[in-house]
Parts: structure tokens; C-alpha cells; sequence
């Protein structure tokens, strides 16, 4: 019975038994009696007038419950769709959002009408009757025109096309460093809008009981608890009339914290038909429709001095916030405060952020958000100087890291990095991927005409959302702490409540690993839940930004240690001893240096909910805990990407993959190793195979299936995939954890890139942008040899 | 119109009226209420809906209901016996084969349709084997391990081999 036996451990999960043999509880798997189905009518067209709506054939058809357009719902629905303010802005125009349009659509996708069947055959037949008679408007899809003052407007009663403009640091901060540099470094970098494509794609079902004025709903939802904050708002509800139930949830990345349209008007028609009513989001519906990530470009200049030294940074970042301002959209901004990467920058670092309307569906957080963008920018210009002072890209990389030493170490934007060893882990990528004898390998490839590359990404993130002095104001108010409550019933089992919300991360295993080493109990007394709030504590924050373990882990472990501390007081009343004299040690209360006068942790549990209770002491063993984390991890770590392009097709093949990461320490390695995979292959999904397309004239999605929308299979995965770590806890926390959820997505698209164009270095390519399909790397090569 | 389809599922005869364009993986979910099998698309491409037809991985959203007349099914809820995992499930499980779930039915009746077919495969033929199917978590690495895991405890243990090749019987 050692202490820490199960921190750290391999243990196997607690959630798998039900999804391996499908009894999970997906929002599709639950059906409520007399449930009628939505479908709902989008619009075709990118920017478009309504001039009329005709229902009447809809209206007759079979099965059909009712036929609703936007004067319907305006009884039903009061407010705005709600835009986090995230960055005080010099400039913001945040365009009025409502879940239905009633006079313009501003993308393709945008909810018209809905339909209400008998069953979700019927709904589908019933939309398509219905007759929308539009007037096409010109799209604004180009994010350069859009700023042009001329351009047409992506709203048409809107100022112009800026959604925000945030000049964090001026030019002037790095005027000095530019004009003594050496050497001047531009790029303009893209970054491809992607969709996030959880497996499973949205889904909301809802029932209003009329009689008690009561709203149940359940959905596919990162945030429960946020949902119920937004949509009992704007249903004229009290948040305590709502009750959202978020069951297994099949992923989310990100595309799962904002609130939708369907969300509110899902339940509203449930309202209005006294009837629960269903809408499953159907793959092409989820690809235009749910909220899309990245779509941005970056202009960035670097001034490097002839050594490798790096001394200044200034970012310009563009990024297409879509046809409205996304609910926490504006967080992407945070790759300006990022973009100075693992590096110190002596001479400063300008950035600002233009986010710019088009009509496209709007873009919010995507797994890593801003962070992706910031690791790519910089570890791309990393490179560039490299090339250019014909450096190896390593030299430059340890010569102007942060050191060990210089922790915390506060950056250019006032962020407190908590704690790192950027050198250790790139030495141990190194040395892992075989990096010298790589080098000599790609020599003599050369000279076979065979195009090998080998890129290096030393990223670093913040994540731990987070601080309330932080996140309160960019919320609109709501600190992203973090609440647990933890029960012990009677008999001595326990069940822990978080306001985190797992969809793949987890949470029942690794918080169960945490309580059970701190009550020195095995893990099977202990229930984990979540996705409900009417359990548990008042407000839950959810999960996303990779916050679960850093601040909902150690929310569950302060709860935890409020009921060791009861237990104490009420052990030392049972034991006759003082509450001083008592020590809690491997799931029993004893006293000081005689271990035989003990009580178990079950015994003090029952006791605890009987008679003869300390003075002032309440019946009852449980505690809630908020942590409010003094400051946000800092997780980093080195990836090396190996590379073949063939020179007769353009096609690019991962030959290796190294990771070396370091998220503190670690709950449960095999949890952590898996988000590490997926994270790197939904990185190198970006840098290969995914891109939104739309059409650049008409604002059509050309991308609205899977099979256009390149999702990678397994077969193309790079082997050897090789994971390892370094631990370097962090300091903010008593369990010195760090996060894990987005780092293989933030630190593997520069990795896989930077691969690419040192393989095609030899053209004279220094610069290859995302998606590098085989294609564009094929007219590279053939312009270059010109 | 409906139309008449007869089926036996993990075992089980069915008798159900259905509409013609009903497709199989609809039919499994509500009317049979085997909600194990996933729709993760609509064009075929995902495989979360895959199930074994006479003992081959066929992505049930591909067929009408209609067209299983007189087949036999397998779906995941199949695969567990007398309360014991097959022994790809456990390999899912033991391996961390899996994170949000949602994609992992359709991949343990492909892998068992690949195993059963190539009781000894090598990483590459595994992969290529999953191609039909897609998962958006785990990165494929442990969905590998899990197969070839899965692979060696079946062909030491043949008794557990059971379901697949044999049309689910």
C-alpha cells in the first residue's frame, strides 16, 4: 500500500468498458417518448437577401409538426450570439448574430427556416420544400480586399470589414534592434482554415415542461454549463429552470465550447411544440457549418544579427474571423502574444492582430488556438534565418533559448513563463531521431537526387486557463477557475464532481488516480462525474485550452484534502487525541507515533453522518474547492519531422516522427502519450492534407465532405512515430502539472514543414505554405528548376 | 410501402416492416436499438458505422436495410461473450486504442473482418486494412498496437477466434 501507487502509473481506463463494446451514451443514442425531429433550411448562398419564404408545401407535408422561420422565434429568443471580448481592442465591431437570419445571410450554412417531423426522414423531405426566394449580394472572401475601403461589406449595414484591431506592441518597440540587425528576414505565412471534424458531430435534443417552467437539454458540448449560462438567458429562463447533460461526448477540439444556433433554437421549438425535439448534425452540415479554426496569414520580420543571434520580432497577424465575431474567436489572437516562441528576443517584439469579417461560417478555437499559429510562425522564421546565415537550424535554436536559470522568465507581452529546459528536450529529440547521422544521410541522398529533409519545431505554449485577473475580463466577467466537489457517502465510497467536461481526455481515470492516491483507497470507490449540471458544484468552466488537469485536477485534489482535514478533526474527536497529534496515511487517521490508535477512512466516513460529533461540527463528509491558479503552465518540448519528396511527383512521406514533450508531471503516461499522437497527426493533417476551400468568387464550400476534406487515415500516419518526455514540474500548482491535450497540434505543423523545405532547400525554396500537398510542391520544384 | 426484411443480428432473428430508403445502419439504431454502431458522415468515407454482413466489414450506411434480407449480422454488441471482451476489444482497452470512443465500433469490426481474413498482419498491411476508417483522436498509433496485440493473443488462443470468419455464427 505505497502512497503514490497510482500517480504516474499506466492505469487502464475506467470509460473504456462501455465505448469498446457500445453501450457509450452518445446525444444520438438517447431518444425521449414522443420526440419530434428538426432539420433545418441553410442558406446557399455565401451573402444573399431573403426576399421571401414559402412554407406552404412544407407545411402539408407528411408528418410534419410545424414550420417555423424568424418571426417565429422572436418570442422565444431574446439577445445576441454572445462574443467574449478576449483582448481589449483599439477597434471592434462585433456584428449582431441571431440563431435564425430573418432579412440577410451572411455564409452559406446560415439557418433560414426549420422544420419539425414525426421523424427525421420527413423534417429532411419537408426542408426541402420549402422555397426561399434570394437576392444574391456580393461575397467578401479575400481578407486584403476586405480591408480595402471600397470593398462591399460582409454585412451590409456594417462600418466595414474589421471585426477588431489590437495593436499590442508598436513598431516603435523594435525600430533599434532593426536598425543595428545584420540581417532582415520577411515571410508572409499561412495558416489553411481548417474544420475541426470531431468524429461525432454535433447534436442537440430538448424538452421544455411546460407546467414547471423547466428546460432539459441534452447536447454534444465541451461546456455544459456555459451552455446553460447562454441559453437560459436568452430564453428568459433562470439559470436555475436549465439543465444541460453533456453524455459521452465522441471529440470536440474546440468546435464544442461556443454556443450554435441549433442550441438555442432547438430548444425554443421544443417550447413551441410542447414536445422534446432532436436535430443531429449530419458531416456536411458539421464541415459548414460548425465554428472552422486557423484561416489566417501572418506578415513577420525578423532581425538577426550575423552570430544567429535573434534580437527582434515584429507579426502582423490577419486572421478571417468569418461572418461573425466567433464566441471565443478573438482568443486566437493570443499567437501574437506567443509569437515569440522559446526565444528571448532582445530587442523586443512588436505584433497586432486584424480580425477580419468575410462570409465564411465564423472561425473560434480549434485543439491549440492561436498557439498552433504562433509555434508555426516562429519556428518557421527560426529556420529562415538559419538558411540565410547558412546556420545549422539547432545552433540557432540553443544560441537564443531561454535558459533554465532565467525562470520564471517574463516575455515581451508580461506573461510569467513558468518554468522550462528547452535545450534537454531538443538534446533528447536529437538524439533519439539520430539527428547527426541524418544529416549524413541526407548529403548522400542529395547526391542521388533523392530530396530528404529534416525539420525541427522547439515549441512552447501556455495553456491552464486560467487566472480569474486574466480570464474574468475576457470572458465578459466569468473567471475560467475551476470548481469539484467531493462526497464521501456513508459507507466510504466517493463521488467526485468536476466542471471539467471529458470528451477523450480521460477525466474518470486520471481524477479517480488523483483521489485515490490522496484517500489511499482503491480507484473503484470512486466515481467521477461530469456533463451534468444539475450535479455538483454551481458553475463548471468545462474543457478546452488544456485546463482539466491543471486547474480541474487540482480543484478535485484541494476538495479532496478539505475532507482529509475534516476527517482529521473528527479522527483526533474519536481517537481522544489532538487534531494536531493526527496523521492521514494510507487510507487511516492515526495518532502520532503509535499507529495502532487509528481509524480507517470508512470508519470516520460513517461516523461522520452519526451522532457525538465534535462541537460545531456539521454531519456529513464532503467539500467543494475552486482553484483560481496563480498563473497559467507553460508546457514545451522538441519535435524532429524526417521527410522524403519525391522529386518526380512532389509527394511528401513522413519517414520519422520524434516528440519529446514535457507537460510537468505526469497522472497517467499512457493518457498523456495518447493525447501526443493525436495531437501531432492533427498537426500533420493541417501541414499535408486539410484546407477549407471555398470559392474565392462566390463564397461556395468546396470542401463540405470527407471526401474532400482530407482527414488522414492510418495509413497516413508517419512510422516511426517515436513519443518521449522530459518532466519539469511546474510551480503553479501543488500537483506541478503543466498540460497535454493541444501540445502535439501546436508543435508538429513547423516540424513537418520546416522538413519540407530543408528537403527542397537545394531548389532554393525557403518558404513552403500549408496544406504542402503533392501538387504544389511538384510546381515548386519545376518553377525553381527554370 | 414498406417492405419486409428478415435478419438475424448477433445471433437473434429479426422481422421488421421498413421503408425501402431506410439505410441498414438507421434500421440497426432505431429500430433495433443496437446504438453501438456510429454515424460519423454521410458519404461513406468515416466507417464509424462499419458491422460485419456474412462475416465481411461492410459500412452499414452503404446499405438499405432492405439489402441485408436474409443476412447475417454482426455488430459490436455482438462481440462480447458471456460477459467476456473479445479479445480485439480487450486489446483496445489494454492498448489506450481508443480516446472519445465514437470511431472505435467501426474500427474493432474492421479489424476483426482483417483479421479474420489475415489472422497474422504486418504494420503496414493493418494500416492499410483500416483505411476505411477514420478517428480523429488517438493518431492511429495505438489503434495499430491494439490489432497486432489482438492478432497474437488470437492466433495463441484460437477458441477465442471466433465470430468473424464463420459469418458471425
Amino acid at each position: 500500500m505505497a502512497v503514490t501507487q497510482l500517480i504516474g502509473a499506466k492505469i487502464h481506463r475506467r470509460e473504456d468498458p462501455r465505448l469498446i463494446t457500445g453501450h457509450g451514451h452518445y446525444i444520438d443514442d438517447f431518444v425521449r417518448t414522443g420526440t419530434a425531429y428538426a432539420a433545418f433550411v441553410r442558406s446557399p448562398f455565401a451573402h444573399a437577401r431573403i426576399k421571401s419564404i414559402d412554407i406552404t408545401d412544407a407545411s402539408k407535408a407528411a408528418g410534419v409538426v410545424g414550420v417555423f422561420t424568424a418571426r417565429d422565434f422572436k418570442g422565444q429568443l431574446a439577445g445576441t450570439h454572445p462574443a467574449a471580448p478576449a483582448f481589449t481592442a483599439a477597434k471592434k465591431y462585433v456584428p449582431e448574430r441571431y440563431p435564425i437570419a430573418e432579412q440577410e445571410v451572411c455564409y452559406q450554412g446560415e439557418i433560414v427556416a426549420a422544420v419539425l417531423a414525426e421523424s427525421r426522414a420527413q423534417a429532411a423531405d419537408a426542408a426541402n420544400m420549402i422555397q426561399v426566394d434570394y437576392e444574391e449580394l456580393p461575397a467578401v472572401m479575400n481578407l486584403e480586399k476586405a480591408l480595402e475601403p471600397g470593398s462591399p461589406k460582409v454585412h451590409s449595414d456594417g462600418p466595414d470589414n474589421i471585426t477588431w484591431d489590437i495593436p499590442y506592441i508598436g513598431p516603435e518597440a523594435t525600430e533599434a534592434a532593426f536598425k543595428e540587425a545584420d540581417v532582415v528576414v520577411k515571410e508572409r505565412i499561412l495558416q489553411n482554415r481548417l474544420a475541426p471534424v470531431p468524429m461525432e458531430p454535433r447534436g442537440v435534443m430538448a424538452e421544455f415542461e411546460r407546467f414547471d417552467n423547466k428546460l432539459t437539454i441534452w447536447m454534444s458540448s465541451q461546456s455544459p454549463h456555459f451552455i446553460r449560462l447562454f441559453v437560459s438567458g436568452s430564453m428568459g429562463l433562470k439559470e436555475s429552470q436549465v439543465r444541460v447533460i453533456s453524455p459521452d461526448v465522441g471529440g470536440g477540439f474546440g468546435a464544442k465550447i461556443s454556443p450554435y444556433p441549433e442550441d438555442y433554437l432547438v430548444p425554443a421549438l421544443s417550447r413551441m411544440a410542447e414536445r422534446p425535439v432532436k436535430w443531429i448534425e449530419t458531416r456536411t452540415e458539421s464541415i459548414q457549418n460548425t465554428t472552422h479554426g486557423r484561416g489566417q496569414f501572418y506578415d513577420v520580420e525578423v532581425a538577426a544579427k550575423k552570430d544567429g543571434t535573434l534580437s527582434a520580432l515584429r507579426v502582423t497577424q490577419y486572421l478571417d474571423a468569418g461572418a461573425y465575431h466567433g464566441t471565443f474567436g478573438g482568443f486566437q489572437a493570443v499567437a501574437c502574444l506567443m509569437a515569440g516562441g522559446a526565444y528571448k528576443w532582445p530587442g523586443g517584439i512588436s505584433a497586432r492582430t486584424i480580425g477580419i469579417l468575410t462570409n465564411r461560417v465564423p472561425t473560434d478555437p480549434y485543439r491549440g488556438a492561436g498557439r498552433p499559429e504562433a509555434t508555426h510562425l516562429v519556428e518557421r522564421v527560426v529556420d529562415l534565418v538559419a538558411q540565410e546565415l547558412k546556420m545549422d537550424p539547432v545552433e540557432v535554436r540553443k544560441k537564443n533559448f531561454i535558459q533554465p536559470k532565467e525562470f520564471p522568465f517574463t516575455q515581451h507581452f508580461g506573461l510569467v513563463i513558468d518554468s522550462g529546459d528547452y535545450e534537454k528536450a531538443l538534446d533528447k529529440a536529437l538524439h533519439l531521431a539520430g539527428y547527426d547521422e541524418l544529416r549524413k544521410k541526407q548529403a548522400e541522398m542529395r547526391k542521388q537526387g533523392r530530396y530528404m529533409g529534416i525539420g525541427l519545431s522547439t515549441w512552447i505554449e501556455l495553456c491552464g486557463f486560467g487566472p480569474s485577473a486574466a480570464t474574468a475580463p475576457a470572458t465578459g466577467g466569468i473567471a475560467l477557475a475551476e470548481s469539484a466537489q467531493v462526497r464521501v457517502l456513508p459507507t466510504g465510497s466517493v463521488i467526485v464532481y468536476t466542471g471539467t467536461h471529458a470528451h477523450g481526455q480521460g477525466h474518470e481515470t486520471t481524477f479517480s488516480q488523483i483521489v485515490a492516491d490522496q484517500l489511499g483507497m482503491p480507484m473503484e470507490n470512486i466515481e467521477v462525474r461530469h456533463g451534468d449540471t444539475a450535479e455538483g458544484t454551481a458553475f463548471g468552466y468545462g474543457t478546452y485550452g488544456s485546463r482539466s488537469l491543471a486547474v480541474g485536477g487540482v480543484a478535485v485534489s484541494k476538495a479532496t484534502g478539505k475532507v482529509i482535514d475534516k476527517g482529521k478533526k473528527l479522527a483526533a474527536h474519536l481517537l481522544e487525541a489532538a487534531e494536531e497529534d493526527v496523521v492521514f496515511e494510507h487510507g487511516s487517521f492515526h495518532v502520532k507515533g503509535s499507529p495502532d490508535k487509528s481509524k480507517a477512512f470508512g470508519e470516520v466516513a460513517f461516523a461522520s453522518y452519526g451522532m457525538g460529533l465534535p462541537e460545531g461540527m456539521e454531519q456529513g463528509l464532503e467539500a467543494v474547492a475552486y482553484f483560481d491558479p496563480p498563473n497559467l503552465v507553460w508546457p514545451f518540448g522538441a519535435h524532429v519531422a524526417v521527410v522524403e519528396v519525391d522529386a518526380e511527383t512532389g509527394a511528401p512521406q513522413l519517414t520519422k516522427y520524434v516528440a519529446v514533450d514535457d507537460c510537468g508531471n505526469i497522472i497517467n503516461p499512457m493518457i498523456v502519450d495518447g493525447q501526443i499522437h493525436g495531437g501531432v497527426v492533427q498537426a500533420i493533417a493541417q501541414a499535408l492534407y486539410e484546407e477549407v476551400v471555398y470559392d474565392d468568387d462566390n463564397g461556395q464550400l468546396k470542401t463540405g465532405t470527407l471526401t474532400d476534406y482530407l482527414v488522414p487515415s492510418a495509413g497516413e500516419v508517419p512510422n516511426p512515430f517515436i513519443v518521449d518526455k522530459t518532466i519539469t514540474p511546474s510551480p503553479t500548482n501543488d500537483l506541478g502539472v503543466k498540460g497535454v491535450g493541444e501540445a502535439g497540434t501546436i508543435a508538429a505543423s513547423a516540424a513537418v514543414i520546416n522538413a519540407i523545405v530543408d528537403a527542397l532547400s537545394p531548389f532554393g525554396i525557403t518558404h513552403v505554405d500549408m496544406p504542402a500537398t503533392p501538387d504544389k510542391l511538384w510546381r515548386m520544384m519545376k518553377e525553381a528548376r527554370k | 410501402m414498406k417492405h419486409k426484411v428478415s435478419t438475424t443480428v448477433n445471433g437473434r432473428k429479426h422481422e421488421d416492416e421498413v421503408e425501402p430508403r431506410l439505410l441498414l445502419v438507421h434500421y440497426l439504431r432505431d429500430n433495433l436499438g443496437l446504438t453501438g454502431t456510429h454515424i460519423g458522415c454521410d458519404t461513406s468515407q468515416c466507417g464509424a458505422c462499419t458491422i460485419l454482413v456474412d462475416g465481411k466489414a461492410v459500412k452499414s450506411c452503404t446499405l438499405f436495410a432492405v439489402q441485408a434480407e436474409g443476412k447475417n449480422l454482426m455488430t459490436i454488441e455482438g462481440m462480447a461473450k458471456d460477459g467476456e471482451l473479445h479479445p480485439i476489444q480487450q486489446a483496445f482497452w489494454d492498448e489506450h486504442g481508443l480516446q472519445c470512443g465514437y470511431c472505435t465500433p467501426g474500427f474493432i469490426m474492421a479489424a476483426a473482418y482483417l483479421l479474420s481474413t489475415n489472422p497474422n498482419p504486418s504494420d503496414e498491411e493493418i494500416r492499410k486494412g483500416l483505411e476505411g476508417n477514420l478517428c480523429r483522436c488517438t493518431g492511429y498509433v495505438n489503434i495499430v498496437k491494439a490489432v497486432q496485440s489482438a492478432a497474437k493473443t488470437m492466433s495463441t488462443a484460437p477458441a477465442k477466434k471466433a465470430p468473424v470468419a464463420a459469418g458471425g455464427e
